[in-house]
């Protein structure tokens, strides 16, 4: 699903942010990205979300060199991968319901059958009964929640995370792990950056672990 | 492992790469929830949904909404109200072609006979219609009637005015009638062949000159237009910044995200015509009394004539191309650089 060759990544005027990173991600397989505060985790996703482009090296993912895409296929790419924020990113200005249902508004699907799609992913995250709240109005953990199921309900082949758990108590960032596990096994790939190492090495999953843009352990998939 | 040469990329090398036609949308049907795909819209309906949308934002914020109408319905106001007299003008001076005659002053001391003679050869004439001969006694006793002024010509000892051919031309051409006015004036007798339609001629000059003076001024007001629609459209793109960050992290097309922004241009435009219609329909309220009597000072009955229906349609129409136009420029300087990051 994700393969990276050689990437490197530095950012104008600053040091590399990635050097080198090779390692390969397979369908419905579920790893962590971690290591400490300023390792690169959120350079390398944002690669794959090609909101950074890499200085050097390939990046493939569902089988397509990122390296040859162009301008206008890129947000037909974004729609095959749903993305969850650490800040949610949801849109105050409009119910929950109409926040999960934006990337199918965008990808022109029909609103009622939209509509059904978008009751699906919010039942998968137990909020069906707050689909006409807006977002402001929910509690963090709840905001996060909806901010999955707008990752999900376009059915993507890949889900990443940035910190999905950064600002949640362990209870509630165990049940945030929790549905993510759900999603993986069904074919998806999911990739979550975390530092939270106390909840993730609990979790019996692949990790991934960077050290000032190198990776150090996890690239070989054991 | 060898290291693979950095391949030539950048935000710059990216929009510059030659741009296969996207691919096809492979329907995802991994996992996530079960429900099955569904359809997809069409572009038409795509279309209708984001004008409705933007009408209804717009509708949201009345006020905003007709402030910004009101300075665009002004802007083209000006040079519709100038349009419109202009086209009455025009009518006018169009429809005056028919009462064109030349008057033939003739020197005072010529012969009757003379004078008979020189009417008789210009009634033969293939561009002449009609020619009639006012004496000099016949002309005294028209003005005597027409002025009231009966006894202050009684004491002049000699009856100062000239013989006159009224010449009617056969051409209601402004051009041929004024070719005929040049011949007839050296003709041996003729003192004087004057037009009646110099008046008219300048009134087409000005005319002229103030239908060249519309255009610019409708073309600067319209720039100014399309300022008022760009900068409002600039400050809803900046105040809906986050939400296009999202759209283009969830896969937006610019297309996609631009689109809201152009018909919210749109209808700031046909609000905008609608307004400068109203206004101009007020102008000709206010401006068709002064307009009558003037006209009616010269003889004419013309009355003050407005847009035809289609000619207002046509100007909501343009006005609602002004807006979209004025928004597609301010998306295409703004839009492009709010990039997700
Ligand atoms: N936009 C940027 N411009 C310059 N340097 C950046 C930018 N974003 C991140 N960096 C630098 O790249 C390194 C990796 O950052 P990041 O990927 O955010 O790490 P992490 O998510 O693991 O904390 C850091 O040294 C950070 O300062
Ligand atoms: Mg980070």
């Amino acid at each position: 699903m994700i393969r990276f060759d050689n990437v490197s990544k530095r950012y104008p005027g600053g040091q590399e942010a990635l050097s080198q990173v090779s390692f390969q991600l397979a369908a419905g397989e579920l790893a962590f990205l971690t290591g400490h505060s300023g390792a690169g985790k959120s350079t390398l996703l944002k690669l794959i979300m090609q909101m950074e482009l890499p200085s050097s090296g390939q990046l493939f993912v569902n089988g397509q060199n990122l390296n040859k895409l162009s301008r206008r296929q890129l947000p037909y790419y974004r729609r095959a991968i749903g993305v969850v924020f650490q800040d949610h990113q949801l849109l105050f200005d409009r119910s929950v319901f109409d926040n999960v249902a934006l990337p199918l508004a965008i990808a022109g699907y029909d609103p009622r059958d939209a509509a059904r799609r978008v009751r699906a992913a919010l039942d998968k995250v137990g909020l069906l009964h707050k689909e006409q709240q807006n977002p402001a109005s929910l509690s963090t953990g709840e905001q996060q929640r909806v901010g999955i199921a707008r990752a999900v309900v376009n059915k993507p082949a890949l889900i990443l995370a940035d910190e999905p758990t950064g600002n949640l108590d362990p209870a509630l960032s165990a049940e945030i792990m929790r549905l993510f596990e759900q999603f993986c096994g069904v074919g998806v790939a999911v990739l979550i950056a975390s530092h939270d190492l106390s909840l993730i090495s609990r979790l019996q999953h692949r990790m991934l672990v960077l050290d000032q843009g190198r990776l150090i352990s996890g690239m070989d998939g054991t | 492992m060898a290291r693979t040469p950095p391949p030539p990329r950048g935000g710059a090398s990216r929009r510059q790469a030659p741009r296969p036609p996207p691919p096809p949308r492979p329907e995802p049907r991994r996992g996530g929830t079960s429900v099955p795909v569904g359809r997809k819209l069409g572009r038409f309906a795509q279309h209708q949904l984001a004008a409705v949308d933007s009408l209804l934002r717009l509708l949201s914020d009345p006020l905003g909404t007709l402030l910004a109408a009101l300075v665009m319905g002004i802007a083209l106001a000006l040079p519709l109200c100038l349009a419109l007299l202009l086209q009455n003008l025009q009518g006018l001076a169009q429809n005056v072609d028919a009462a064109g005659t030349l008057s033939l002053y003739l020197d005072a001391g010529l012969a009757p006979a003379r004078q008979e003679a020189l009417a008789t050869s210009l009634r033969e004439r293939d561009d002449v219609k009609d020619v009639t001969l006012i004496t000099p006694a016949q002309a005294l006793s028209d003005f005597e009637r027409n002025s009231g002024f009966q006894n202050v010509l009684a004491g002049l000892d000699k009856n100062p005015l000239p013989p006159v051919l009224v010449l009617t031309p056969r051409s209601l051409d402004v051009d041929v009638l004024q070719n005929l006015q040049r011949h007839v004036a050296t003709l041996n007798g003729v003192d004087l062949a004057e037009s009646d339609l110099t008046w008219l001629q300048r009134l087409r000059a000005l005319v002229n000159l103030a239908n060249r003076l519309a255009l610019l001024l409708a073309v600067m007001l319209c720039l100014g237009g399309l300022r008022v629609i760009g900068n409002t459209i600039r400050l809803a793109i900046e105040s809906r910044r986050s939400e296009i960050v999202v759209v283009k992290l969830v896969g937006g097309t610019d297309a996609y995200v631009a689109r809201p922004f152009l018909y919210c241009g749109f209808w700031y435009g046909a609000s905008g015509g609608v307004v400068a219609l109203l206004l101009s329909v007020l102008c000709l309220f206010v401006l068709s009394d002064p307009y009558a009597r003037l006209l009616g000072s010269y003889g004419s009955d013309s009355v003050l004539h407005g847009f035809s229906l289609s000619s207002g349609f046509g100007v909501v129409a343009g006005a609602a191309l002004l807006g979209w136009l004025g928004a597609k420029l301010s998306v295409l300087r703004h839009l492009r650089a709010i990039e997700p990051r």
